[in-house]
Formats: structure tokens, sequence, C-alpha cells
């Protein structure tokens, strides 16, 4: 099943084009791993985030995903750079919801988001205000604790134990959403680098063509994922 | 001062299943018929197109697909006593925008209401008396049976392109199909759909505890088809991207694959997208309608579009808020019981069993929205209401319909949210979970009702909608009956782990989790213009023009999925009009 490798085969170019539809150029279905790298993430230009915001985002990631284990981290799916984007973009402007007053923001969890702030001002107003309860029960900020200690912030974090005040209160939620979505979310949102997320669970991403594998009971399926754009992993 | 258009024979208010159905068959009778959509126009290409479509963040979580809630929302509480508040970004349901509606972006189960169900208070009063009616429950019977409605739904069935095995064909039970389905004229019009390995194992335990398994009817092309307006269907290629997607290649029943092009092709047809509908407009006695006035969001402006005749087809949400705004009928009060709009919103009640195996692979990427089997030994034709304490019932399915690893990682009890265990667990399940659903009735309550708010308003200054709903004890009642009746099946299925999620007693609404896109009720069917806001023919009994259609019909809600009975409704009414109204234009109640 295996293509070698640099020789683009006209098997694996069809299975990059699972469809059976051409795409506009045989280069876009190069294997990933044969791209340019990307910027390293220190060196990454963000569009939303400060450098305090991103040295948390780096470090919170990287606790709600860790590297060690199988399978990558959220640091190696490049995780910060969407949730960048995404703040940076309609998500974070919260541009498709309804988000006239009266507010209630401290209404039950059940009834929905109730804050006043769009996404990205819940970010900018959050990761301060706990990098603040940081600093008073561990002396340090978020970024500067030791995995341990970010374990247990970011589970107070999640039980409410560090209080925020309500306007704040999505805040872990969207941060472990958000961060998932970077993990899983197709290549070209800034995240799941060479589509690992998807290697390591064996979801075939856009492949989106299985005519003949209902009926095959059992068996796994053995191609890996293609992307949107056609990369392959 | 608002623009004015040239008049035509009808308008037709929102561009989905119903619009289009409208759109058609008026059209054929020569009608210069015009149809106003809020949303953008959509087609297979480009819109739904691979690879674009294949995109779980864009379409999948950030609903690019659906209404907006900027544009168009409601707010909500649960009982009287709470103020409502908006529902500000989708949730639990998800309503369609643009050309094709929902009807793009539904998974395409297709389901004929049971007859028993066309006529539940009959029913129930027949076998135990009114005397198990709950106080509260609004339960009615539909003012159009089964037997009525079955050409029309024979008819959408052949329209939608509809893969099945039909289990009681002129009263004659055939194996593999639906025992407890009311008698069709009729087998589906294509053989049913591949049954991937969770749904088998499924059968297997239903056949072993003498249940009645029989193949979902979808909305997917098992095959190459042509239907009767000479759209063409290709068959499914299983790609697992069907809720909340456009098929990208013309195999899930849409509007679009169905009826649009066809429709289109028609030189008395016109439709004008990002036009959102703001007011019917009523003649001074009120008696009749005169138009609609929208907003053309190109001009930025506020245009009159008169018609002899005005059919409401947008989502039942947006039609109960149109008929408010615009003062079609009285609004309900829940309190006296006087008044019909808004009455009855009903929804659905589900719940269901997660199975997870080891060394089982379950490719859980290859499905459709309308994979899998299902059995009807729990449905309401077979549950002893007076025994169970409850009225209802549920179908069971299992069957998977995606993979897509941002929404559908389902993993043990136990699993930890996020950290190394959580990285762990997502290595070691995805792909070796599969799940049973029950797919419950709900029913309609005096506390479940729809009406304006007082405080919050939309981009136009309108009120918006408020919706007041919760579950109630009988609903609930019925699914923790089918946990029980659930869980030893599972248990012969020998898992390694097992997960129930059944709501409780007292269980709360709650908007954030996505549950179903199947909100219903509210300008209900009804005999006699004391009870409702339309007659059996979907005709407004204030306004003999105005016709609506869509689940908003309800009169309570059915245990299946709705687009079977809204298109079977659709072309029920569409029927009435071409034969008996267009001659004589009068309430033809």
């Amino acid at each position: 099943m295996t293509d070698l490798p640099g020789y683009p085969s006209r098997r694996g170019f069809l299975k990059a084009t699972a469809a059976g539809f051409a795409l506009s150029g045989v280069a876009m279905s190069a294997k990933a791993a044969d791209k340019t790298p990307p910027v390293p993430l220190d060196q990454y230009e963000r569009s939303y985030f400060t450098a305090e915001e991103w040295a948390f985002v780096m470090a919170a990631t990287a606790r709600l995903i860790p590297s060690e284990g199988n399978g990558p981290g959220a640091l190696e799916a490049r995780v910060p750079v969407f949730l960048d984007l995404q703040l940076a973009g309609r998500y974070g402007a919260a541009s498709d919801w309804y988000m006239e007053g009266p507010h209630d923001p401290g209404a039950e969890p059940a009834r929905g988001w109730q804050t006043p702030l769009t996404p990205a001002e819940v970010y900018r107003q959050a990761i301060p205000a706990f990098d603040a309860w940081c600093a008073d029960t561990y002396g340090k900020g978020f970024a500067a604790l030791s995995p341990q200690d970010q374990d247990a912030a970011l589970s107070a974090l999640q039980k409410g134990e560090a209080p925020l005040a309500p306007e704040l209160r999505e805040f872990f939620g969207i941060l472990l959403a958000n961060t998932k979505e970077g993990y899983f979310a197709d290549p070209i949102y800034g995240g799941n680098h060479d589509m690992q997320s998807w290697v390591y669970i064996g979801f075939p991403g856009a492949r989106a063509a299985f005519r003949e594998w209902p009926e095959r009971h059992n068996v796994k399926y053995p191609l890996g994922p293609v992307s949107i754009t056609g990369e392959r992993a | 001062m608002a623009r004015q258009e040239k008049k035509k024979d009808v308008v037709i208010v929102g561009l989905g299943w119903t619009g289009s159905i409208a759109g058609i068959e008026l059209a054929r009778e020569g009608l210069e018929i015009v149809a106003l959509e809020r949303g953008r126009d959509q087609n297979t290409v480009p819109e739904f197109k691979y690879p674009n479509q294949i995109d779980e963040l864009k379409y999948g979580v950030r609903l690019e697909n659906m209404q907006k809630p900027a544009q168009q929302t409601v707010t909500v509480r649960r009982n009287g006593d709470e103020t409502a508040l908006p529902y500000r970004h989708l949730g639990s349901f998800l309503p369609g925008n643009g050309v094709g509606g929902a009807g793009t972006h539904w998974n395409g189960l297709f389901w004929r209401p049971q007859a028993e169900e066309m006529r539940l208070r009959s029913y129930v009063k027949e076998n135990w008396g009114e005397g198990i009616i709950p106080e509260g429950m609004n339960l009615g019977d539909y003012p159009v049976s089964y037997e009525e409605m079955e050409p029309y739904f024979a008819h959408f069935e052949k329209v939608a392109g509809i893969s099945g095995q039909a289990g009681n064909v002129n009263g004659e039970i055939r194996e593999g199909g639906n025992p407890f389905e009311a008698p069709r004229s009729t087998e589906y019009p294509m053989p049913p759909m591949a049954r991937t390995y969770d749904s088998a194992k499924f059968h297997d335990a239903c056949k072993a505890a003498g249940y009645h398994p029989f193949q979902a009817p979808a909305g997917i092309a098992s095959t190459s088809y042509v239907n009767p307006y000479g759209m063409q269907m290709g068959p499914c290629n299983y790609c697992g991207f069907c809720e909340r997607y456009g098929c990208y290649q013309y195999s899930k029943s849409s509007p679009q694959t169905t009826i649009l092009d066809a429709l289109k092709r028609m030189p008395n047809f016109e439709y004008r997208t990002h036009s959102e509908v703001l007011k019917v407009e009523l003649a001074a006695d009120g008696k009749t309608a005169t138009g609609v006035t929208y907003w053309d969001e190109a001009a930025q402006e506020e245009v009159f579009q008169p018609a002899d005749m005005v059919i409401l087809s947008s989502y039942q949400l947006n039609n109960v808020h149109l008929m408010l705004v615009s003062g079609l009928a009285a609004p309900y009060d829940p309190a006296t019981g006087e008044g019909v709009l808004g009455k009855n919103y009903a929804y659905q009640m589900t719940g269901g069993v997660s199975l997870y195996y080891r060394d089982a692979n379950f490719n859980p990427f290859v499905g459709t929205g309308a994979n899998g089997v299902c059995i009807d030994d729990f449905s309401v034709n077979q549950n002893d209401f007076g025994k169970l304490g409850f009225i209802g019932g549920a179908y069971w399915r299992s069957g998977t319909f995606n993979g897509q690893p941002i929404r559908s990682m389902s993993l043990p009890p136990g699993t930890p949210s996020w950290g190394a265990g959580w990285k762990e667990g997502i290595g070691e399940w995805y792909g070796h979970a599969m799940s049973i659903g029950a797919h419950g009735s709900h029913m309609s309550y005096a506390n479940n009702h729809l009406d304006l708010d007082p405080t919050y308003r939309d981009r136009h200054g309108r009120p918006l909608m408020r919706m007041t709903f919760n579950w109630q004890d009988n609903d609930l009642r019925m699914i923790q009956y089918m946990k029980t009746q659930m869980e030893p099946l599972a248990a012969t299925m020998q898992a390694d782990i097992t997960k129930s999620s059944f709501k409780d007693i007292g269980a709360q609404y709650d908007v954030r989790p996505y549950q179903t896109t199947h909100n219903t009720g509210g300008h209900i069917m009804s005999e006699n213009a004391r009870e409702g806001v339309v007659n059996k023919y979907c005709q407004s009994w204030g306004q003999h023009n105005v016709f609506v259609m869509g689940a908003g019909n309800f009169v309570q809600n059915t245990q299946y999925n709705p687009t079977g009975l809204v298109g079977g409704l659709a072309y029920h009414t569409v029927d009435a009009i071409r034969t008996q109204y267009l001659s004589n234009p009068r309430p033809l109640v």
C-alpha cells in the first residue's frame, strides 16, 4: 500500500482524489512531508494574540493535549496558530451571533452564551484574570508553572474553583473546544499540522468516498488521510 | 417608503422543500410565481462541491450552511416564571438558510407517520379512555387521516428519491420491512442502502430478541434514479458528510437534487435571494393577504410584493414568527387556552446507548445520515399507554452516520476531557464505538408555546419570537421506558463497555448541546378555527389566500423525523389549491 518516496504514483494520485474528481494540479497531491517546514511557533507572526497571550495559549494547549505519549500534542499540531487565526476572524468577533443586550451573564449555564463579550474578548480578559489567580495561588503566572501545577490550575479553572467574573465563565469551555477544533480541523485553518491527529486516530479526512466499504465488516480502512488542498499523509 | 414590485399570482416565502414543491406544482398550473429567500443561492456546484464541503470546522462546527442568529433567532425560557434569554449562537437546533433550506443539510431520514399518530387523541380515547391524558397535554387528532395522506406520501417518496424496503404494501406484510408501518400503496422507489457493521450487529441482536429489524428509509440514493420531474440522482458513496452539509455528489435528497433545476427552467417562476420577508400585508378587512413586504439586502430597502396568494414556507420557527408579527391569527394564551398562534410547540425526545468494542473496527466515517437498521417494536402503535404510564413511543436505530472527529468522538465513561488521558482515549477508542438511538415522540402541552418577546428585537426592529419550552414528565417517562428496554438488548451485544444517555425525570431543557432540528407546531392544523391556525389543507382559517407549509402544522410531534410528513402535507395542500382553490378562491373548509 505504500508509495515509493519521491515518486508520485498513479495509484497514489487516485487515492488522493478519492472521489474521482480531477484536482487542479498533481503538485497538490504531494506528500505533506515534502513541504517546506512551517515557521516555528516562537517566530510565528500573530494576527490576534499579544505576546503574553501567546505564551499563555502555548502553555495551556500543551497541557490540554500534551506531547507525551502516542499521537501529536497541541504544539506539534500547531493548535496555537489555529486559535490565533480563529480569534482574528468571524468566530472571534461572534459575527454570526445575536449579541444585542440586555445581557445576563450570570444566568444558569443551560441558558447558553449570555456574556456580552465575544470569544476574542473573553480570551483577552480571561487570560490576565486567570494568570492573576495563578500568581496568587502558586506565586507565578500560568506559563511559568510546572506542568503539574499547570494541570492543577486548569482543573481548578474547569471546575469553577479559579473564580472568574460571570462574563468570563465560558473561558475554559471555549479554550478546550477551540483546542480540540484546532487539533482535528482540516490543516487549512492552521492546526492539525501534517494531518497528524487524523493519522493518529485513523480518520481519512477529506477522502469522502467509500462506495465499496459499508459491507466490509470489521475490516480496518487502510488508507491515510487527504486534506482539502490535496495533501496526503 | 417601500418600493413596489409587479404583482404576481403567488408569492412564496422561503425556498426550501415546501417552497420548492409549491413552486413547481403551481408553476405547472401556469401561475406567475416569485419565491423570496432570505439566504443565498445554493447549488451542488459550486456551493456544495468536493472537496470544499468536506470541512468539519466550517460547516459542522461554525455552521456556515445555517441560519445566522445575528439575522434571526429566538429567545428561550423553560417556564412562564423565567425571563427568556436569546439563543445567541446555535446549539440545540439548527434552522437552515439559503435556497434549499434545511432540505440541504438534513440527514435524509425519511418516515411516514403511523396511522395512529395522525389520530392520536381518538386512538387513546378508544383504547384507554381520555382519563389517561395528563393535565396540560394538548393531545389532538390531525384533521387529515393517514388514508387521505397516503397518495401524497407515495408521491413525495418518488420525488424525493427514497431508498428502503416496504414492510406493509396494501396490508401484505413483507419480510425485511417494517411490519408496524401503516399500509403503503407502493414499494420505495429505490432498494435499501447497504448495511454497515454496527447496524449488522444491531440487526442480529434484534432478531435474536424477537424484534423486527429493517433498513432505515433514506432520502439517499442507493442507485441511480430519475424522479417524476426528470431530476437525476447518483448512487451515494457513503462519504459520511450528510448532516450539516450539502451533498457534493447528487445523492442526498434535497430541493436542489430533486426539484429546483426543473423549476428554474420554467419561465413563469422567478426567485430572489437575500430577500427577507418582514410582514404579510393584509387587506383592510383582514380576511385576505395582499402580498408581503420584504427587505432587499442588495438594495438596502423595503419592497412590497403584491400577490393573489401567499405561501408561507420558511422554517417552522420563522413561519410562526412572521405570522405573529403580521397578526394573522390571535396569539395563544396558555393561561386561558384562548388564541391559536404559537400553540402546541413541540420537539423530539431522544436517548441512547453507546457500545465500545476494543477489537472491532467500525470505520465510523463510512456512512450516511440515514444509515442504519431500525426497529419499531417500541413505537407508538406497539405501546400499551395505559399500562406503561405514558403516551408515545420511539423508533430505534443503529448506524454510523459520520466519523468527524471534532464532534463525533464517543469515549467511554471516565475518560478525561483533556490531557494525557484524553489523548490516550481518542487513540484507543476512535473507530471502536457504535451506538443505538431511540428517537421518540413529543406531545404538545399548554406550557410549551411560542409568542413575541417583550424585550429583544431583531435587526429590523421586530420583536424576536419567544419560545417557552421544557421537557414534560410524559415524554421523560417514555424515554425512561426505552432505557429499560434498550439496556438489556445492548447487554446481549457483549461490548467491552456500554454507556447510557437518557434524560431523567425532572430534566431541564438545555439550549447548548445539539438535539434535533425537529421543531414543530405553532401554526397547527385543526378541525375548526378555535383550535388551530390552518385547516386540513394548511389554509389559514383567517385569510383564505394564505397557505402555510411545514412542521408548524403538526398537532403534536410524531416519533419520526418530520420531513416525510412535511412533504406529504405540502403535496396535499398544493393538490387542494390546484383542484379546488384556483377555480374558486375561498375557504376550503
